[in-house]
């Protein structure tokens, strides 16, 4: 396992994955482009059919998905109304930006050489990313890392509890899998700051 | 809302009122802690999106991680709106609200 260094010659981001790797972070990616899609960030039913059509933007209740509402979180605490209209104006533009977020790696990932089915042995992906990419990876890690986190359960302070769990355990995997993400994401940072 | 004034000094002893807390910085935008961020990307990203420097931006950071909230910028209501929005893209949890004392 390698993570993410800075190459000072050609001014690049860049990191090697195994075939494996590659394979399992497009699939996170994808879960996390469908999830978005999923619980279509619709406005409420309005009751006027004018006032329907002159509402032309997004939801302003919390999403009801778990991932869905830490992603996207109320912006207001004591305040439903301006929660809801703060909602309204930026869940959209948000879910696309975390949209193509994900896009973005799965297409790196692709471009970098992953077939759509991996099926050799001993595939290794190199991929190279400039400045603005590896920030739009950095970004979609942090959602990446969000998503498995709330499925998980993750809370403050419980790494022993994770740790502690037998290797067959199939959520020990997907703690595996979060720590392995918060690995990249740390030398992902490491990198940029490097790049300055 | 009320409307924008400017500063007026505030005598002691005297309750503060509202347009007066108003008139200065009336609303900020608040990180809180999550058992998720790791704490050099939460360094990063206010480094990256407020334009702080280090310092301030692991002061912020470690504020967040130990007293479980930070106040990492302070402005117009449109302008936390923006910072609020900025730092859900980024994944952080963030929340905005009048100023208090």
């Amino acid at each position: 396992m390698s993570g993410f260094s800075y190459q000072r010659r050609g001014k690049q981001i860049a990191a090697t994955f195994t075939g494996f790797e590659a394979d399992l972070l497009r699939s996170l990616a994808a879960q996390l482009i469908e999830l978005l899609h999923d619980e279509a960030a619709m406005p409420q039913q309005a009751v006027d059919p004018l006032e329907a059509l002159l509402d032309f933007s997004g939801p302003t209740t919390e999403p009801e998905d778990p991932v869905l509402a830490r992603l996207f979180p109320t912006a207001y605490q004591h305040d439903e109304e301006a929660a809801g209209e703060f909602r309204r104006f930026t869940e959209g533009s948000l879910r696309e930006g975390k949209t193509a977020g994900a896009s973005t790696i799965v297409d790196a990932l692709e471009e970098a050489g992953l077939p759509p089915e991996l099926q050799e042995d001993g595939l290794m992906i190199d991929v190279e990313l400039s400045r603005p990419e590896a920030e739009v990876w950095l970004r979609s890690f942090t959602d990446l890392r969000l998503a498995l986190a709330t499925r998980l359960g993750i809370e403050e302070g419980d790494e022993d509890h994770w740790d502690q769990l037998d290797d067959e355990d199939p959520t020990g995997q997907v703690y595996g899998i979060y720590q392995w993400l918060g690995y990249l994401q740390e030398t992902l940072v490491e990198s940029l700051i490097k790049a300055g | 809302m009320g409307h924008m004034s400017a500063p007026s000094p505030v005598e002691l002893d005297e309750p503060v009122t509202d347009d007066v807390t108003m008139a200065a910085t009336p609303w900020v935008t608040i990180v809180w802690n999550d058992p998720v961020n790791l704490m050099s990307y939460v360094t990063y990203v206010f480094r990256t999106y407020f334009g702080y420097d280090k310092k301030k931006a692991e002061k912020l950071m470690m504020e967040v991680h130990t007293e479980g909230r930070s106040t990492v910028s302070a402005g117009s209501r449109e302008e936390m709106e923006r910072d609020v929005q900025a730092m859900h893209g980024y994944g952080l949890w963030a929340t905005l609200e009048k100023q208090s004392s």
